[in-house]
C-alpha cells in the first residue's frame, strides 16, 4: 500500500501554496471585516486554472481527480485562507458534466474553465427544507418551450459573485408521487439576466463568518426549456450524485484548516513562556495538540481512501460522508485546543484564530449537518432503523 | 554557441535563452556544513528552485514571450534536482538540462562553470541568464567565469533587460545609480534580485511540463574528464569552516540629564566629530 504522493501531486500542492502565500493572513482578515468577497485570489486562482482542475481536458479544464482537487483546496485552507468562497466552482459544473446534453456542455464548460463564467452557486435549501430536500417547494411549470419558476431559497452562497445559478425546483407537485425521490428538476439559470429582469431578487444573510450567503426570491422567473439539465423528474438522483465528491472536497477544507491549526498552536506553545518555560512544556497545553493532530491524520487518511474509491469509479458512500464527519470533527478540536492554547491572544481578531474557528465550525453543520451523516451510516451502512 | 543573428530577416528575430538555475534548501531550513566534507549538506534536505533563479527564469520567459524563442533551464546539481527544472517547466521554459554526476560533487565555482559552459555549449542559444548569486551560498562567481569560458560579454547586475535588434540592452544597478550598458549578442546577464515577481506555476503548465524534454548529462556527456571538475579538479579549497565573530554589545547610553553630552562624546571618541 503506497500512502505517498505523485510528483505531479507534490507538484500541484506546492504551486497552490504558492500562489496562497501571496494572500497572507491580513489579507483574509481585512476581508472578514468588511465581509468582502476575495476577488483578487479568485482571480489569480482562476487564472492559474486551479478551479478548472476537475473539468476533462477536452472542455478546456484540466481533468484531473478528484484526489488533486482536494488537494487544492485542503491547501487554500492551510495558508489561512477560505476555499469556500471559490470551492464551488470547481464542483458545480459536474451536474452539467454528468447528466447535461453535449450541446449544454460544449456551450458552457470550457468557459467556465476558462472562468469567464462562473457557475458557483446551487440553489437547494429553502425555508421549509432543509436536509429534508424531497420537500421542496420552489416550483417550476413547464409552459410551452419555457419553464416558469417560482419560489423562496435561503443559504444560497455566492450568488451575487456567480454568473450561472444551478437551480432545483419541483416539477411534479409531492402529492401526485409514488416514489418521493422524483418530482424535482435541476436548472441552469442565467443569473445575471434573471436579476437584472427582476425575476430573481438576492438578499445577502448575515452571518457569523464571511459567507456571502444569501436569500433568493424567484417570481416569474422565465428560463428556455433547453436549460433544463438531464432528465425532468430526476433532479433529487443528480444531486446526489454530486454530493460524494462535494463531501471529500469540504473534508480536505477542514484537514487545511486542521493543519493550520495544529501548526498555529504548537509554534505559540513552543515560543510563549509563562512561569519560565514554554507553555507547550505543560502537558495541559501539549496533548490537546498532539491529539487535535492525530485525528487530523486520521480522518485524512479517511479522505485519502474516499478520493481513491471515487477516482477509481468504486461506491465511496460511507468513506466520503466520514471523512467529512471526521475531518470537521478534527479540525474543531485543533481550532479549541488552538484557542486554548493562545489564550486571550486566541480571541485577538490580528492573531486569525478566531476567524479560522469560526470558518471551520461550518464545516460541522453544512454542506451536510454530521447528524445526517451519522444517520447515513446508522441506516445505510449498518442496516439499523431508520432514525430521522 | 555564436549564433549569427544579423543574418536572420529582422521581422524573424528571436531569443534563445538558457536560464542557469540552482536547487537550493528551502528558505525554512538552516543551511548547515558537514564538517568532514566542509560542504553544504543536501543530503536529506528539502530543497526548491532558488528564488534568485527564478527571477532569472521569469526574465527569460517575458524576453521569449516579446520576442519568441524558447527558454532553457541549465543546472549542475543531484539527481533530484529535476524537481526545480520540472518547476520552471511549470513557469513555461520548454527543455530542461540537467548535468548531474557523483564525479562532479566538490567543484569549486570554476568547476561549475566549466560544467555548465559545456552543457550550454551543446545548445545554441542567443543569452544566457544568471542569478547574481545563488541564495545559498551567495559566492557570485559563477557567472563571470561562465562568460569567460563562453567567450560572451557579462552585463551584470540587470534590473531591467530588453533586446533591441541584435542586442541586449540592460538597466544596471550600480551603488550609485543606474548604468545602461548594452552588448551584441551572444551575451550573458546577471539579473537582480527583485527584477520582477516571479510567476506562480499554473496547473495547465505543470501539466504540461510532464511531456517536456529534460536531458540529463554526466561529465562525461559533455566532455569533461575528471581532472577539470570535481573535488580533484577543483582549485580552490576549503580550509576551515567557522562562525563570523559575534558582534560586541553596543554601548548604552542613559539620558540623566547629560545625555547630549556623553553621545557627543562617544561620537568624539569615535573621531566622528
Amino acid at each position: 500500500m503506497d500512502f505517498s504522493l505523485t510528483a505531479e501531486q507534490r507538484d500541484i500542492r506546492e504551486a497552490v501554496a504558492e500562489l496562497c502565500s501571496r494572500f497572507p493572513d491580513a489579507y483574509w482578515r481585512g476581508l472578514d471585516r468588511q465581509r468582502a468577497y476575495p476577488e483578487a485570489f479568485v482571480k489569480a486562482l482562476t487564472e492559474a486554472g486551479w478551479l478548472a482542475a476537475l473539468i476533462p481536458t477536452e472542455y478546456e479544464g484540466a481533468g484531473l481527480g478528484i484526489t488533486e482537487g482536494a488537494i487544492i483546496l485542503e491547501e487554500i485552507n492551510h495558508s489561512g485562507g477560505n476555499a469556500a468562497t471559490a470551492h464551488a466552482q470547481m464542483y458545480t459544473m459536474g451536474t452539467v458534466l454528468k447528466h447535461g446534453l453535449d450541446a449544454q456542455k460544449r456551450k458552457y464548460l470550457p468557459a467556465i474553465a476558462r472562468g469567464e463564467l462562473r457557475l458557483q452557486a446551487f440553489g437547494v435549501t429553502e425555508p421549509n427544507s432543509g436536509s429534508e430536500t424531497t420537500r421542496l417547494e420552489t416550483r417550476a411549470v413547464r409552459q410551452g418551450d419555457r419553464y416558469v419558476i417560482n419560489g423562496r431559497k435561503i443559504f444560497i452562497s455566492r450568488a451575487q459573485h456567480s454568473d450561472l445559478l444551478l437551480l432545483l425546483a419541483r416539477t411534479t407537485p409531492y402529492d401526485e408521487l409514488s416514489d418521493k425521490s422524483r418530482g424535482l428538476s435541476v436548472f441552469l439559470v442565467d443569473l445575471t439576466e434573471a436579476v437584472a429582469k427582476g425575476q430573481i431578487v438576492i438578499n445577502p444573510v448575515e452571518v457569523m463568518i464571511n459567507h456571502h450567503t444569501t436569500e433568493l426570491v424567484i417570481q416569474d422567473l422565465e428560463i428556455p426549456a433547453e436549460n433544463l439539465i438531464g432528465e425532468e423528474g430526476l433532479g433529487f438522483r443528480y444531486i446526489i450524485d454530486g454530493w460524494n465528491a462535494e463531501r471529500i472536497l469540504v473534508a480536505s477544507e477542514a484537514i487545511g484548516d486542521g493543519h493550520w491549526f495544529v501548526e498555529r498552536a504548537s509554534k505559540y506553545a513552543s515560543e510563549r513562556v509563562v512561569f519560565g518555560r514554554p507553555i507547550g512544556a505543560n502537558q495541559g497545553i501539549q496533548f490537546p495538540i498532539s491529539q487535535a493532530f492525530a485525528h487530523i491524520e486520521a480522518a485524512d487518511l479517511m479522505r485519502h481512501k474516499a478520493a481513491w474509491l471515487f477516482d477509481t469509479g468504486q461506491k465511496c458512500g460511507f468513506e466520503a460522508n466520514s471523512a467529512k464527519l471526521l475531518a470537521s470533527q478534527a479540525s474543531w478540536e485543533a481550532a479549541n485546543a488552538c484557542l486554548d492554547t493562545h489564550g486571550g491572544y486566541g480571541f485577538a481578531v490580528d492573531y486569525d484564530v478566531e476567524r479560522k474557528l469560526r470558518e471551520t465550525r461550518l464545516l460541522m453543520t453544512a454542506p451536510i449537518s454530521n447528524n445526517m451523516v451519522l444517520n447515513f451510516i446508522g441506516q445505510n451502512v449498518l442496516g439499523m432503523p431508520r432514525s430521522y | 554557441m555564436a549564433r549569427h543573428l544579423l543574418t536572420r530577416p529582422v521581422e524573424w528575430l528571436f531569443v534563445n535563452i538558457a536560464v542557469c538555475a540552482k536547487c537550493v534548501p528551502i528558505s525554512a531550513v538552516t543551511i548547515e556544513i558537514d564538517p568532514t566534507t566542509k560542504r553544504v549538506k543536501r543530503e536529506g534536505v528539502s530543497h526548491e528552485l532558488d528564488p534568485a533563479a527564478a527571477s532569472a527564469v521569469e526574465e527569460a520567459l517575458r524576453l521569449v514571450e516579446a520576442h519568441g524563442g524558447e527558454v532553457t533551464v541549465v543546472t549542475m546539481g543531484m539527481p533530484n534536482a529535476v524537481d526545480e527544472i520540472r518547476k520552471a517547466l511549470a513557469m513555461g521554459a520548454e527543455r530542461g538540462v540537467l548535468i548531474s554526476d557523483p564525479a562532479l560533487a566538490g567543484s569549486d565555482t570554476l568547476g561549475t562553470a566549466k560544467a555548465l559552459a559545456a552543457a550550454i555549449k551543446k545548445g545554441q542559444y542567443d543569452m544566457v541568464i544568471c542569478a547574481t548569486e545563488s541564495t545559498d551560498t551567495y559566492s557570485g562567481l559563477v557567472p563571470g567565469q561562465l562568460a569567460e569560458l563562453l567567450g560572451v560579454a557579462a552585463l551584470t547586475f540587470a534590473k531591467k533587460v530588453k533586446v533591441e535588434g541584435s542586442k541586449a540592452v540592460v538597466r544596471r544597478q550600480t551603488d550609485f545609480g543606474y548604468q545602461v550598458v548594452e552588448a551584441e549578442l551572444p551575451v550573458l546577464i546577471t539579473v537582480s534580485s527583485g527584477i520582477n515577481e516571479p510567476r506562480y506555476p499554473s496547473l495547465k503548465g505543470i501539466m504540461g511540463a510532464k511531456r517536456k524534454e529534460i536531458a540529463t548529462y554526466s561529465a562525461a556527456d559533455v566532455g569533461l574528464s575528471p581532472d577539470q571538475v570535481g573535488e580533484s579538479g577543483a582549485r580552490e579549497k576549503v580550509l576551515t569552516v567557522g562562525k563570523p565573530p559575534t558582534r560586541a554589545q553596543g554601548t548604552v547610553v542613559t539620558d540623566e540629564g547629560d545625555g547630549g553630552v556623553k553621545i557627543a562624546d562617544f561620537l568624539a571618541s569615535l573621531k566622528v566629530l
